[in-house]
């Protein structure tokens, strides 16, 4: 029996990121107390490091490596470069955060860089084992981020509910997945599509094992009636982690819903399709209805994300590559919104002083006109209002919705997202409208003043011109289907 | 020819730079430069247009200035602006009350005057866009961020009861342009991958579908307009938005709806149209009668003039839905004159409430006694309003009234009784104003108008006038495209 090498060029980046945290790691323990930025810069050079081996393996191929259980794919790739964009906002939006508030260890750097590798594993992966294990790796080194501010209370409770809920929601997914198995045989993705396709497995095991897996994947989407955990893990976690956990990890989601649903069981789509009508749907409902009763910002947008995460879905249910690469756009959207609402939200925070309530934003235009105008442009897109981007989102998703067939379903999406606009326009109306109840100055540094502006920028110019990242988005379909 | 100058994209887009620009001079030390960019971006806006008038050729029926640009394929859509001869008057009349909306603004405004100005100009580009767009997509686009100034202006400059109002307004409108798009999703679908307008005239829908896409596009234009039974927003919007808001929401926002009639629901779903006409004619004529007799009782003045807009649009509608050429020809003169007539009497009302601060008709009285060149202007325009001949607000009134006498004597009776209500409603609240001793010691302290606001009511006035004696040039080009559209109207698409 002679060893053959895998061909380890495909995970490149992955494999090192993994040196790099080690690096990382060690790096900051050597450097010490006062010397942090260390560990910082190493963090972005990592990041800009993935990006150039990302990139320049960019490939329009399909390439299975490990046996199988880990492919390199357009969509990968074009994933993958969100994601290390997105994490390095992150970071640069959370920096002064973090300082001020003691969190500045290298364990902040090294959790999120693994973090990372998980959903870099996720979105590669074409086994499900390696799909969980990604899921996992992400799941632990964020519960762990929501705990590090050790002596705060409301982050440790929140840290236990993440912990326990996604515990769950992994037990879910695995006994899903071994049900799967069951009925196969088989957990690599492509080789599932064939048999499923062949009929030589049990149908009524293999749709029970799919419901778990299904009520696995609202879990982790924080999709209704499963996103119990979002509100109270967006609120309790320090703003700059809830920061983390609403951005990056659904473009990793995102890679995950294709590989599971769409690629390993893409000919079970009219069970699956039903059930994600009845998420999408609640979701909708749940988030927009809940949100307007919310006081707090943080919770606010637990409950937007949960009705975002509806119209996500709603992407899926057309079952094509128009619907897919639709969501992805939704996606990628999303993400861009939610990095600079929280980003403005850590703006307001002082040293000493969080700012939680949505009457934080009171009077926002006497104070800052600029980060008031950029959240302007940032709630109208999650509005959906033209000419911002978010508007093409949800274009594009109804559009897919009723190629599909739906229209009720485009009916209930629009008329639902009509409520949501209520809470967005109160936060312009709390910015424009009324007074400031506090004239402390809104001090930033440049770095965060550039990408934030950048940021709001991307929202507008995006959506007037919103061909590329369209194009992007179903060029990243069509070569990995 | 080979080149045209894109004289219709410099109207869309050049007060939309100017109010850029505008905003662009920041807090209130620089106000003054923030009105004066924001006069010559209005006046450059106006003249922009003037070419789309002199260069019309008033016997096609078809679109003309067309320009024709690939915005993105993914769904093809295309920057797909031309206008024809319904379109280029109401886009005319956007570029010429823009100034006066800025002039009238100029000294009352003190507070974010660049935000204010920066709001109007941007304002009146992206209404000229809704206007010329050919695209369904870039129509909605413009259509929905005309809602974003007009939220800001009601919400920052309005009364105390502003924000309920900004967010009625905006909620009101969401509402039906929502579903409006749903339709226009449709009708991609239906017409094999198409957001063009153009192509929408030509497609065959059974009668069901066209009657839900005419429901979607009935509620977005109906919250516009707004018919009667989803009107309530507007003397709301009006009371609290501040003069200028309240002039552009009257004089050109409402024209909005009326315009999404006439493009889309009656060629697009023309089956529907006649098969709903009766409700639509019927919601008209409410409107007509019952929301004069809800004009004759109020005792706010913003929110009678309201109240009369909404009278007055019931005509608009009324004129739509008669299919024939007289009706609809009346109906977009009502809707110019109209966007002339409610402009002027929001600004005399604001003329009043900068001195007085005050909108309640028991406030006044004998105000002719100190403002006489005031009182004079005020008397025209009310005049106006209750269709005295003579004034635009007869041609229009008149040609709905006989048109609709053609089709069914009670419509046109019903309609008639506009000019007994419309006098009473306005002729009384000129009476209880201007006329009688002088009211209070504030009244009495009150100054004649100033040489600003004196050119502002005067424009109106010619504009008035003049419309009202010789209509010729406003009918005399739309008569090929009503015509033209009429042929669409009567064609079954099923």
């Amino acid at each position: 029996m002679n060893f053959i090498p895998p061909d380890f060029a495909p995970a490149s980046s992955e494999i090192f990121m993994l040196i790099m945290v080690c690096i990382v790691m060690l790096a900051d323990l050597s450097a010490g107390e006062g010397r942090r930025y260390v560990a910082y810069l190493l963090t972005q050079i990592t990041l800009l490091g993935c990006a150039l081996l990302t990139f320049l393996s960019f490939t329009t191929d399909v390439i299975e490596t490990f046996s199988g259980m880990f492919v390199d794919d357009a969509m990968a790739d074009i994933l993958k470069l969100m994601v290390y964009a997105t994490v390095s906002a992150v970071l640069i939006y959370s920096h002064a955060y973090i300082s001020d508030r003691g969190m500045l260890k290298g364990e902040f750097f090294s959790l999120i860089l693994f973090a990372t590798l998980g959903m870099m594993v996720m979105i590669s992966s074409s086994h499900f084992l390696t799909l969980y294990i990604g899921l996992e790796l992400l799941s632990l080194s964020m519960y762990a981020l929501v705990a590090l501010q050790r002596d705060s209370v409301v982050a440790t409770e929140a840290a236990m509910k993440f912990f326990v809920l996604g515990a769950l929601a992994s037990g879910f997914l695995l006994y899903g997945m071994s049900m799967v198995y069951g009925a196969t045989g088989t957990l690599h993705v492509s080789h599932l599509a064939q048999i499923i396709q062949s009929e030589a497995s049990s149908k009524e095991v293999l749709v029970v094992g799919l419901v778990f897996i299904v009520s696995g994947i609202a879990f982790k989407l924080s999709a209704a009636p499963f996103h119990m955990w979002a509100p109270d893990v967006y609120q309790g976690a320090p703003t700059a982690i809830t920061l983390f956990i609403g951005s990056a990890p659904k473009l990793a989601a995102f890679g995950f819903v294709m590989r599971l649903l769409v690629e390993g069981m893409g000919e079970m789509v009219a069970d699956w399709q039903g059930m994600l009508v009845i998420l999408a749907v609640l979701s909708m409902a749940v988030g927009n209805i809940a949100a307007i009763a919310q006081s707090n910002i943080k919770r606010m947008l637990a409950y937007s994300t949960i009705s975002h995460m509806g119209f996500l879905l709603l992407g899926f249910i057309s079952a094509d590559s128009n619907g897919y690469s639709s969501a992805l756009f939704y996606v990628i959207a999303y993400v861009l919104m939610t990095l600079g609402t929280f980003a403005v939200i850590m703006t307001l925070c002082r040293y000493g002083f969080e700012a939680e309530n949505i009457d934080d934003f009171k009077g926002l235009s006497k104070r800052n006109p600029w980060y008031a105008f950029i959240t302007l442009l940032l709630m109208l897109s999650l509005t959906g209002i033209p000419p911002m981007i978010g508007f093409y989102a949800k274009f594009a998703v109804l559009q897919a919705v009723v190629n599909a067939g739906y229209v009720w379903l485009a009916v209930a999406a629009v008329l639902f997202s009509l409520i949501g606009a209520f809470y967005y326009l109160r936060i312009i109306k709390l910015m424009y409208f009324d007074e400031p109840e506090t004239q402390e100055p809104i001090v930033s540094n440049s770095d965060v003043k550039i990408l934030l502006s950048a940021n709001g920028f991307a929202v507008l110019a995006l959506g007037i011109f919103p061909q590329a990242l369209m194009g992007l988005s179903l060029y990243a379909i069509q070569n990995s289907m | 020819m080979s080149f045209e100058f894109p004289i219709l994209s410099l109207v869309i887009w050049l007060p939309i730079v100017f109010g850029i620009a505008v905003l662009a001079t920041g807090n209130d030390r620089n106000a003054n430069s923030a009105r004066v960019i924001s006069l010559i971006g209005a006046i450059l806006g106006f003249i922009a247009a003037i070419p789309l008038y002199s260069n019309f050729n008033s016997a096609s029926g078809t679109m003309q200035f067309v320009e024709h640009l690939v915005w993105f394929e993914r769904f093809n859509v295309n920057y797909h602006v031309g206008i024809d001869g319904i379109s280029m008057p109401l886009i005319l009349l956007n570029c010429f009350i823009t100034p006066l909306v800025i002039v009238a603004g100029w000294e009352v405004i003190k507070d974010r005057v660049s935000q204010y100005m920066g709001a109007f100009l941007l304002m009146s580009g992206i209404v000229n866009g809704v206007f010329a767009s050919l695209d369904a997509i870039l129509f909605y686009v413009f259509w929905e961020a005309s809602l974003i100034p007009m939220f800001l202006i009601i919400g920052i400059w309005g009364g105390p009861n502003r924000v309920y109002a900004a967010i009625k307004f905006f909620l009101y409108t969401l509402l039906g342009s929502l579903l409006m798009l749903i339709a226009f999703i449709y009708l991609y679908q239906t017409s094999g991958g198409s957001f063009s307008i153009q192509d929408y005239h030509q497609l065959a829908i059974p009668l069901t579908p066209q009657i839900l896409i005419f429901v979607a596009f009935l509620l977005a234009f109906a919250v516009k307009v707004p018919m009667w039974p989803v009107h309530t927003w507007l003397p709301d919007a009006h009371v609290e938005a501040p003069t200028g808001g309240s002039v552009v929401l009257a004089a050109i926002l409402l024209k909005l709806g009326g315009y999404g009639f006439l493009r889309f629901s009656l060629p697009i779903a023309p089956d529907a149209s006649h098969y709903l006409a009766d409700m639509m004619i019927a919601l008209s004529l409410i409107a007509v009668v019952y929301i004069s007799l809800i004009a004759l009782i109020q005792a706010d003045m913003k929110k009678l003039i309201a109240y009369s807009s909404v009278a007055h649009m019931g005509f608009v509608t009324l004129g739509f839905f008669l299919f024939n050429a007289i009706g609809i020809e009346g109906a977009m003169v009502q809707m110019i004159s109209h966007g002339f007539i409610s402009g002027a009497m929001f600004l005399c009302v604001g003329v009043l409430y900068d001195r007085l601060h005050s909108r309640q008709i028991a406030d006044y009285g004998g105000v002719v006694n100190k403002m006489p060149i005031f009182a004079a202007f005020f008397m025209l325009f009310a005049m106006a309003n209750a269709g005295l001949p003579g004034t635009s607000g007869f041609v229009g009134e008149f040609m709905v009234i006989m048109a609709s006498i053609k089709t069914n004597f009670w419509y046109a009776f019903l309609a008639a009784t506009t000019l007994i209500f419309g006098a009473s409603y306005t002729l009384w609240m000129y009476k209880r104003v201007i006329f009688g001793a002088v009211a209070s010691p504030a009244v009495q302290q009150l100054n004649d108008i100033s040489k600003r606001e004196f050119a502002i009511l005067a424009i109106l006035a010619i504009a008035v006038l003049w419309m009202g004696l010789y209509p010729y040039p406003v009918t005399e080009v739309m008569h090929a495209t009503i015509d033209h559209l009429l042929v669409h109207v009567s064609n079954s698409k099923l």
